[in-house]
């Protein structure tokens, strides 16, 4: 039985998925965005548990009376870094009519992939921005991979829903955010866009990892700014969703 | 008009039988909250009036208080906030907030309190009670013991209700309402004349006395009536009668007894039968029958006694439970939600949030999405509800039980309690360690039988089994504490007009309690798991603990731990269960504090869960504040370990938790906070305070009372008026834990 590199998990999530969500944290990321939240996620010898899907499932069952509105959330690090894991785990999730989704930032793509994405109920896909040399400055690699996951995702009618962190100064640009919008609205197996407000509740894990950390001066977005963007977003006729 | 016209006939014509005239009658409301009226101009005046009168009532700590009539059913003279715009009325004395005085309880609780509010009582009232009349206190500690008194005076049995009323026992206020007082006397009447037993015993000596309380009681009640101009010898004949009525008769209830929890029981859908019809006849609006409901509300919301300073540092905020329970199902699958469900609910809207009544959600999971999604609503705006699990105590209770006080289930009309109070199980845990010497007072309190636990660090199988034997120790004298109060009390201060509203037939559970189950948990889970080092002091008594290696504490749903609570429930159920009760009472057991949990922490020691002194302790049966570090489905999942059928009369969890948490937006709140319950209740928890707030909130609040007069918390078991807190207590809900994360 394949074991996962695990962070750790959360019994009961809100902020990811529709529902009170078992969410699960996976180790390992390729990407080493600057507004990251999570950099104790990146490395996978970091990890803090190794586990087999039976052993998170066996956590699954301890909360299962609570997510039937909901179900089970992977994310990470970088959820597809160990897609076959996530297989096996949502194929026992289905068997109890558990309904499942990961958190992915598209990065990743292959057969293995193809075959989690069968058994996962819906996508949270990550589209850190639009602009290439932009999300290459801000995530370290490039968009290309996450644009061909959603046009896969497209293909296959995946339910998806797409999120986007406002950060002042980086991915709050009008004219970026009507290039990102006008893109994601012409994929309709898009259900839902997340806004997602950026805070500064990782910068405590970056010093602590003894990592530079640049946004330490950025602002959290005002009220107005974030009003705007959503203005922008619904312009194109995207369902949006205001997240804290 | 015939009163019954358009209802459908059953047993309950022919017999006293309420449940029975609801379950063919009421009609289920599945729908949503948008047939709601608004607060009619009467309702914002009276209101606003009342609104005043509590400012003043706040700085002064009492409105007014009476000085010389003992408080009875008919003692007072009819009382109005404006009469011209009431619809329901009554008054506990002639003036709202006036606060009545019941030295039938015990005397030195009126004179006390009287005093520290700058009253005095009146001269011949006091001799009278002292000279003439014996009162329920003065018989108790008239045959208490030395034991009894040691652990009452040391505090490892305290909260008893041996210097007022008892409370917890609901009548079945409905009963007068749907059937009229005379035909309850004449029922009464008919059983007293129709037994003629060969022998009088003096059990039966007393039932007949009582029986004859009761009719005088419900004579009394009619007299109460006849003061506001109103007959109530003959069944109700509209929904304002219903109301008014029933109310008439819990308002003779709550001048008759001055009890710790004088609870309503489960009205409102009773009521919703007279509404449906008043509407179907065009007789009311929806206007008017929400009127109707907010003005009950409000009389409800002005139920006041006379306590001490004392009193209120235990159970803080003015507390009275007068508490309506509202939802659940019947056995059939339907539910009992009304339009008057919401209507009830709906008055936290038109009148503000308020802590009473206090208003208790019988949870199923098979309840209505609507009423589901509208009770999370109403918990999300106001914090001002409780959540009980339907579906455990329907199996026990059946479909029209009620909750006196925070947690302790009854048949409505057949069942009745003799409560309590609660032990303080960490200061036994003490005792056992050191031989039982109280760590405080430094006196020996039990015999001197016990040999103290010896030795650098704490072996749990020693403690484990010195402890179960000061269990019994406890469990002893605290039997015998209630057997002497609860004689006493029926003897000087009998509840005559709540147990006329109650079947000829009674069964009686008697109450106990506990306090403090998590730090007893942790402590043994610390000497078990972890290393726990003793400090003694030169005379050998140990005074502090080290924990020097971790363990995973009550709250993280780890079964070590929590089996470990889960066995101290039932061990401490066995030990009452093998003494003898008073009038063989069904004995039952709490896990609940209510806000004492500040007060017996001050008054405990250092504890070997690593707890300092004077620290208070974890809230009814909730984890000790910010060590259940699992997330709140840890948390809840601890908690409904703990069995029912040991502890019967409730186990109390106060859960908060920050509005973002739940979700973004109010839908998804409320879905959210709706899938939370239903996951705690089919886990079998009992009893659930929600709380939807920031810290910060609490924190401006503690600062600028001005600006929040009715924000509204759940603590154990009763919902309170937080800016009524003490300062001590504002901080202990301060501390706890707020779910921000899971």
């Amino acid at each position: 039985m394949t074991k996962a590199y695990i962070h750790s998990f959360e019994s009961f999530g809100t902020k990811d998925g529709p529902g009170i969500r078992f969410v699960l944290f996976l180790q390992g990321c390729p990407l080493r965005c600057l507004f990251c939240h999570n950099p104790d996620t990146w490395k996978r010898k970091d990890f803090k548990m190794e586990w087999t899907t039976d052993e998170v499932f066996n956590e699954i069952k301890k909360v299962k009376g609570f997510i039937k509105s909901g179900g089970v959330t992977v994310s990470g690090g970088e959820p597809l870094m160990q897609a076959e894991f996530i297989e096996q785990l949502f194929v026992k999730c289905h068997e109890e009519g558990i309904h499942t989704a990961v958190d992915t930032s598209g990065f990743m793509f292959n057969e293995q992939i193809k075959a989690t994405l069968a058994v996962t109920d819906l996508v949270l896909l990550d589209v850190k921005h639009i602009v290439p040399h932009k999300y290459k400055a801000l995530t370290g690699q490039s968009l290309e991979p996450t644009l061909e996951f959603l046009e896969y995702l497209q293909s296959i009618d995946k339910p998806t829903w797409i999120r986007y962190v406002l950060i002042p100064g980086y991915t709050d640009d009008e004219a970026d955010l009507k290039a990102w919008s006008q893109k994601i609205a012409t994929y309709s197996n898009v259900e839902r866009v997340d806004l997602l407000a950026f805070h500064q509740m990782g910068q405590s894990k970056w010093e602590q990892m003894g990592l530079k950390y640049e946004l330490s001066a950025i602002e959290p977005p005002s009220a107005e700014e974030i009003v705007r963007a959503e203005t922008i977003m619904k312009s194109y006729g995207l369902p949006v969703s205001q997240r804290n | 008009m015939n009163a019954y016209e358009g209802f459908k006939i059953g047993k309950w014509v022919d017999q006293i039988d309420v449940n029975n005239f609801i379950a063919e009658n009421y009609t289920e409301y599945t729908g949503d909250e948008s047939f709601l009226a608004g607060p009619t101009a009467a309702t914002k005046q009276l209101w606003d009036t009342l609104s005043e009168m509590f400012i003043i009532e706040k700085e002064k700590g009492v409105y007014d208080a009476e000085t010389r009539i003992p408080s009875q059913i008919d003692s007072h003279d009819a009382g109005y906030i404006n009469k011209d715009l009431e619809t329901i009325v009554g008054l506990q004395t002639d003036k709202p907030l006036k606060r009545g005085i019941f030295p039938n309880g015990g005397l030195r609780m009126v004179k006390q309190s009287l005093k520290e509010y700058g009253y005095e009582l009146d001269k011949q009232t006091e001799m009278i009670f002292t000279k003439y009349r014996k009162t329920h206190n003065e018989g108790v500690f008239a045959a208490y013991t030395n034991s009894i008194r040691k652990a009452r005076s040391n505090s490892i049995i305290t909260g008893l209700p041996d210097a007022y009323g008892r409370g917890r026992i609901i009548g079945d206020y409905r009963r007068v309402a749907l059937y009229g007082v005379d035909r309850l006397i004449k029922q009464r009447q008919d059983h007293f004349a129709n037994t003629d037993p060969k022998e009088i015993t003096d059990t039966i000596a007393r039932e007949r006395e009582e029986l004859t309380d009761q009719i005088n009681a419900l004579k009394a009640l009619k007299r109460m009536a006849a003061a506001y101009g109103i007959d109530i010898s003959q069944p109700a004949q509209t929904a304002q009668e219903a109301i008014q009525w029933t109310y008439f008769a819990y308002l003779g209830a709550i001048k008759d007894q001055n009890g710790a929890a004088m609870s309503l029981g489960r009205v409102s859908t009773f009521m919703d039968i007279y509404i449906e019809r008043d509407l179907k006849n065009g007789v009311i609006t929806e206007e008017q029958a929400q009127e109707m409901m907010d003005h009950f509300v409000m009389k409800l919301r002005l139920v006041r006694f006379l306590r001490t300073p004392e009193y209120d540092e235990l159970f803080s905020g003015d507390p009275v439970w007068v508490t309506e329970s509202v939802g659940g199902m019947t056995n059939g699958g339907k539910s009992m939600v009304t339009k008057n469900s919401f209507r009830l609910l709906h008055t936290l809207y038109n009148l503000g949030p308020s802590p009473e009544p206090n208003l208790t959600v019988l949870w199923s999971e098979s309840l209505p999405m609507n009423w589901k999604k509208y009770c999370a609503k109403v918990s999300i705006d106001t914090s001002s509800l409780q959540y009980e699990n339907d579906d455990l105590m329907r199996e026990q209770l059946g479909s029209d039980y009620g909750i006196a006080c925070c947690v302790s289930p009854m048949e409505i009309g057949k069942q009745m309690q003799f409560f309590g109070a609660r032990a303080n199980l960490p200061k036994a845990l003490l005792y056992t360690i050191n031989g039982g010497k109280d760590e405080v007072s430094k006196e020996q309190v039990t015999p001197t039988t016990y040999e103290k636990v010896g030795g650098e660090y704490l072996d749990f199988d020693e403690v484990w089994t010195k402890f179960d034997k000061m269990l019994d120790w406890i469990a002893e004298t605290y039997v015998k504490a209630l057997n002497v109060i609860h004689y006493m009390h029926d003897k000087y201060s009998y509840e005559a007009l709540e147990m006329a509203l109650h079947d000829l037939e009674v069964r009686r559970t008697q109450a106990f309690g506990i306090a403090g189950i998590s730090i007893v948990a942790d402590s043994f889970a610390a000497m078990k798991y972890g290393k726990v080092r003793v400090i003694r002091d030169e005379e050998g008594d140990a005074v502090d603990y080290v924990v020097e290696k971790e363990y995973i504490p009550y709250g993280n749903n780890d079964d070590n731990t929590d089996q470990i609570a889960v066995q101290i429930v039932q061990n401490f159920m066995n030990k009452i269960r093998s003494h003898k009760m008073y009038r063989n009472a069904i004995p039952t057991q709490s896990v609940l504090t209510i806000t004492s949990n500040v007060v017996y922490g001050k008054k405990t020691g250092n504890t070997p869960d690593g707890r300092r002194a004077g620290e208070p302790f974890g809230p009814g049966a909730n984890p000790m504040h910010g060590r259940d570090t699992r997330g709140a489905i840890a948390s809840l999942s601890s908690v409904a370990k703990l069995p029912f059928e040991d502890a019967n009369d409730g186990i109390s969890y106060t859960f908060a938790i920050t509005p973002s948490t739940l979700g973004q937006g109010s839908d998804e709140q409320k879905v959210n906070l709706v899938g939370l319950m239903d996951g705690y209740f089919n886990q079998t928890g009992q009893h659930l305070n929600v709380n939807v707030f920031d810290r910060s909130l609490l924190v401006d609040a503690m600062e600028h009372p001005e600006k929040y007069p009715q924000l509204t918390i759940r603590v154990s078991g009763y919902a309170v008026n937080f800016i009524k807190l003490t300062k001590e207590q504002q901080l202990d809900v301060i501390n706890r834990t707020i779910t921000t994360k899971f």
